[in-house]
Order: structure tokens, then sequence, then C-alpha cells
């Protein structure tokens, strides 16, 4: 159907110029690679990838599976909603992995019970009047946590003009430091009832979800989300514009700061213990869901929507592999070659556009 | 209230030792369309850079509207109403057109501060309104810059100047790196202006589009003001003369 209200001076508009948008590629690369898995499973280890095969389970798909998935890109994949806005703003962070880190392990130091089985927590970080905390107070502490150190990125990135990737760099290698001072190295453990909730379950999907679904209509629908894109497509045009472009930054990256607490949180209370070293590498696969999902990483174009279907492809890959019985380091050899190929994807696609 | 729309006097810009700028009066009265024309160097764009805020001037006064300014920034000239097309397109290549033209002054439909929901539909309808003045073809405009003709995203920032009640409006080079058709397709959004009353500056290398649209012409050589001539009064190699330097005007003898 031809849409001429698009078009001025006479002009209609022809539907079959419109360029694709991008998340349907993503999409069907999504279909593309759980059909090879299909395929490949059916050639290989007679098994059913998506298929449910199981006599004992009344279902079409192999509903475990899926659940598995998901959830296992649940926890990254709210990072990788702050990491994708931060991108988009033509900037890198590289600091939520260990923002991860030092936030799960103050927030489980104020989620700690007094006595387990009878005797004193013996993880026990602070004093008895510092146990059996409501969870409001770890959710408000972890918060904070993220808030601030997306806080300093935002500062340090907008007002000293260091490139992103050295500040957030900076914060990277700091704040895993300061999870390692909290405790001396020492794993936290024994959350009260009330916060081991949090990640129970399928919980972290749900929050997951409800997190993508606010963050795509402040993206698409709100001033904000337009001058995210504006500033990453063109920043000179956004100052000369009248954008406040250094206060933006600070919000985006402070947003960013705080999902990867949220993620912390999430992921804290779903293994009932925190690490030092939890979060390992989270940024780079947050950085990569979202450059699978087409987000550019010369800002400017990328949306929470292809985010989303990039963790998928993410979390399919991964259990593809286990499913297959490969071992574990090809997982990461094929997820590098994925992260380039996207990358590689998306700059033939753009200069072949220049060009026509 | 007086009949001028912009004066300057001894306005004055300095980078280090270098004199971009010096001593520049220059006037304009309300619905009249001027020409700044000079060599490379001359001090053309950095006039402009002073008048819209851009940059600071070492020394001089800016009249706009009868009130003496002091612009911080180009958003401070932009909101007492002078608009600018850059030299340098200050488009968002990612975004639609109705985005690019209402950028950084886009239209709310519920205020939640930086969150605040934008009103889309009535920016589309304001673009077209505001693009159907300058007569430009592009086939949607839901469509990104970046996927449009120099012409069509130079009609996009101009348009953008109509969008807005504009009390002047200053183009820099508007048509240097357009095609026949396209400078036509600008050169006609010039005359509309010239049919609204709406004064405006025009910074140009093109001889024949000078003669064309413009009541005045002003000569810039090596930061000075060297000529302030009426189109009736002067010719393209009288110009040509003032812009290389053979020749300086009677009332600026001694400037250069």
């Amino acid at each position: 159907m031809a849409n001429t209200s698009h078009g001025i001076g006479g002009l209609t508009f022809d539907p079959k110029k419109r360029t694709r948008p991008p998340e349907l590629n993503v999409l069907a690369a999504l279909v593309l690679i759980i059909v090879a898995f299909e395929v490949l499973g059916r050639l290989f280890i007679g098994d059913s990838f998506l298929f449910n095969t199981r006599d004992n389970v009344d279902t079409l798909f192999n509903e475990q599976r899926l659940q598995i998935i998901i959830l296992q890109v649940a926890i990254v994949g709210i990072i990788a909603l702050g990491v994708t806005q931060v991108i988009i703003t033509g900037g890198i962070d590289l600091s939520s992995g260990s923002i991860v880190g030092v936030t799960a392990m103050v927030t489980m130091s104020f989620a700690q019970v007094a006595t387990v089985n009878g005797n004193p927590n013996p993880k026990a970080i602070f004093g008895p009047e510092w146990m059996d905390l409501p969870v409001i107070v770890p959710l408000v502490v972890g918060l904070a946590c993220g808030l601030f150190a997306g806080l300093v990125n935002g500062l340090l990135i907008a007002y000293t003009k260091i490139p992103p990737f050295i500040a957030t760099l900076g914060m990277m290698v700091a704040a895993r430091g300061a999870a390692k001072w909290w405790s001396k190295g020492n794993p936290i453990s024994f959350p009260t009832e009330s916060y081991a909730t949090i990640g129970k379950g399928m919980t972290p999907v749900v929050i997951f979800i409800v997190l993508a679904v606010l963050f795509h209509l402040i993206m698409t629908q709100t001033k904000y989300g337009k001058h995210c894109y504006a500033i990453g497509s063109n920043e000179p045009a956004a100052r000369m514009s009248g954008i406040n472009v250094d206060g933006h930054k600070v919000l985006v990256y402070t947003i960013a700061g705080a999902l990867a607490a949220l993620a912390a949180v999430v992921l804290s209370s779903k293994n009932l213990t925190a690490q030092a070293g939890m979060g390992v590498m989270y940024e780079l696969d947050a950085i990569a869901m979202a450059v699978i999902g087409g987000v550019s990483l010369q800002g400017g174009r990328g949306s929470i929507i292809g985010t989303c279907l990039g963790a998928l492809i993410f979390g399919v890959i991964i259990s593809g592999f286990t499913f297959l019985k490969l071992d574990a380091y090809y997982q990461e050899m094929v997820k590098g070659v994925i992260i380039v190929g996207a990358v590689v994807l998306d700059q033939w696609r753009q200069t072949k556009r220049g060009r026509g | 209230m007086t009949d001028l729309i912009l004066e300057t006097r001894g306005l004055t810009k300095h980078y280090g030792g270098v004199h971009a700028l010096t001593g520049a009066d220059f006037s304009l009265t309300r619905g009249e369309h001027v020409a700044i024309m000079g060599d490379n160097g001359a001090g053309k764009s950095t006039f402009v850079r002073q008048i819209t805020g851009v940059e600071k001037p070492t020394g001089g006064q800016i009249i706009f509207d009868g009130v003496e300014h002091t612009f911080q920034s180009p958003i401070e000239a932009r909101e007492a109403g002078i608009e600018t097309v850059f030299q340098t397109l200050a488009l968002a290549d990612d975004l639609d057109v109705p985005s690019n033209l209402f950028l950084g002054r886009e239209k709310i439909r519920f205020n939640l501060g930086p969150f605040s929901i934008l009103d889309k539909r009535a920016m589309k309808e304001a673009a077209m309104a505001a693009l159907l003045k300058t007569g430009v073809k592009i086939p949607n405009i839901m469509n990104t810059i970046r996927n449009m003709s120099g012409g069509q995203r130079q009609c996009v920032a101009i348009a953008r100047t109509a969008a807005f009640k504009s009390k002047l409006v200053i183009m820099d080079e508007p048509t240097a790196a357009l095609g026949v058709q396209e400078t036509a397709q600008v050169e006609n959004i010039i005359r509309t202006l010239k049919e609204a009353g709406e004064p405006l500056i025009l910074i140009s290398h093109n001889m024949r589009q000078v003669f064309d649209l413009v009541d005045r012409i002003v000569v810039f050589r090596r930061g000075r003001i060297v000529a302030n001539l009426r189109k009736e009064d002067t010719s393209g190699e009288d110009v040509v003369a003032y812009i290389t330097g053979a020749k300086t005007g009677t009332e600026y003898q001694g400037a250069a």
C-alpha cells in the first residue's frame, strides 16, 4: 500500500524502496541459527533442539530448554539495556561487569541473615544490628552503588572530555578492586528470605522483560531517547541545536550504572552468594548482545528490540553448543566470530546503502 | 524601534595574534537581503560566527532588533530570533526529517523532564507545513536524513528556519555542494523568504546567484569590510575588484 501522506512535493512514497528495519535481519539470523541447531541436532545426536521429544511431558516445544536460554541471558540482558543506550550515544561502557561485582558484594552485606541453622552467620560482614534488614535496604544500597559508579563515569566523560573507553576502563579496574577490598576477597553468603526471592525461578526474566519494555518506550517515545540518537549521530549538531549534551551523557552513564547494579542484585539473589569475581566479562557479553542486535558502535543506530534479539541469539548459541555436547571452548571461539561477523555485516550494509 | 534588524559596531575578533575580523560596521534593514562576499579567509565566516553566538567577539557591539546582545551560545542567538544554516549541515544523519527540524526544541505531549513524551504527530504535521513552503521534494519524510540527496538535506536545514518564527536568517554557502537543479531549489526558497519580507544574510561565492537574489553586497577582505554596494550601482567585475583588493570603497579608504 503506497502511503503518500509521508511525502512532500508530489512524490509518492514507494514502499518497495523503504529500507528494511535492521531488527528484521537480526530476527532472521536468530531463526536461521535455531534452524541450524535443529538440523545439526537431528543429524548428529538424533534429538530435537526446539521441540519436545520426551514422552512423559505433553508440550510441543522443549520448554525446559527455552526457559534456560532466556534465563541465561536475562541478567546480562539487563546490563545490555544500559549498554545499548550508551553505545547509541556514541560511547562505550566497559565498567558494567565490575560494577556488578562491587554492587553484589555491597548489596549482599546488607541482605544477610543473623543466624544460619541456629548458629551466628559465619560470613557476617557487619555486627548483628545490621542483620535481617528489610529487603528495601539492600535494594537501595545496591542501586546507590550503581548510580554512583555510573555518575562518576558520566561526569568524567562529559566534563574532562576523556574518551569513554578510557574513563570506563578506569572504572572497570577500580570497581573490581573495590569489590575485592570490600570483604578482603571473601565471598558473602546467606541472604534473607525476602532478598532471595528477587532472583528465584523465572523472576529475573520478568524483571528483564519489564525493563526492556520500559526502556524501549523511553528510547522511542521520549526526548531522552531522541537525544541519545541525535548525539550519537552528530554530536556537534546536537550541541548546536541546544541539546544539553554533557548533562545527557551523565544521565545515560548513570542509567547504565543503575542497570548494572540491578543485574547484580538479581544475580546475587539468584546465586544466594556474592563474590568479588562476579560479573567478569559481563561488559563484553553485554556489548556483544547489543552489537549482534544491530547497535552500531559508531553511534546513532540501534534499538532495544535489536539488543533483546541479540541477547536471544547469544542464549541460543550457548544452549545450542551445550545441546550438541560441544566443549565450552568452542562456544567462546564461536562467540568471538559472531561478534566480529555482526560488525562486518553491519558495515557492509552501511556502505552498500551509502552507494545506492 | 528602528528600521534596522541587525547592526554591528566595530565588531572585532582576534584569535591570539590573528586579526580575523577588525572593526566591522554592518547594518541590515527589515526585509532586506544582503550578500556577504570575499575570498577564503576574508573574515566572512568569522563575522557570522560572532553574530550567531558560536564565538564571542573580542570587541564591538551587536544590536539585534533594537537591543544590544552578547550571545553566550548559538542557542541564545536562536532564541533571540537568528536562525542559521551552517556550512557544515547541523543535521543528525540517523534521525528522520521531523526529528531534525525539531532537534533541541521538540514538541512535548507530556512533560516529564528529560523523559518528556514526544508529540510525534504534531511534529510531523509541522514539518510537512514547513517543508511545503520550501517546495522541496522528499518521498518520505519519515526516512532518515542519511538516505537523502544533498539538496534535500539542505532544504531540510533551511526548513528548520521556516518551522520557527525567525527574525533573521543567515545562510553560509547554502548551495556550495549542490547540483544545478538543487541549487535552483534552494534559490527558490530564498526568493520565497524575500516575498515574505524576511531579512537574510547570504554568504556565497556565486556571483550570478548573488546578483539574482540580494539587494546589497558587502565585501570582506583581510578581516575588514571593504565595500558596501547596492546591486543596481555595481557589476560583477566591480565586486571582483573589491574582493581581490584591486579597489577599495571610498568610505573604507585606508582600511585595508
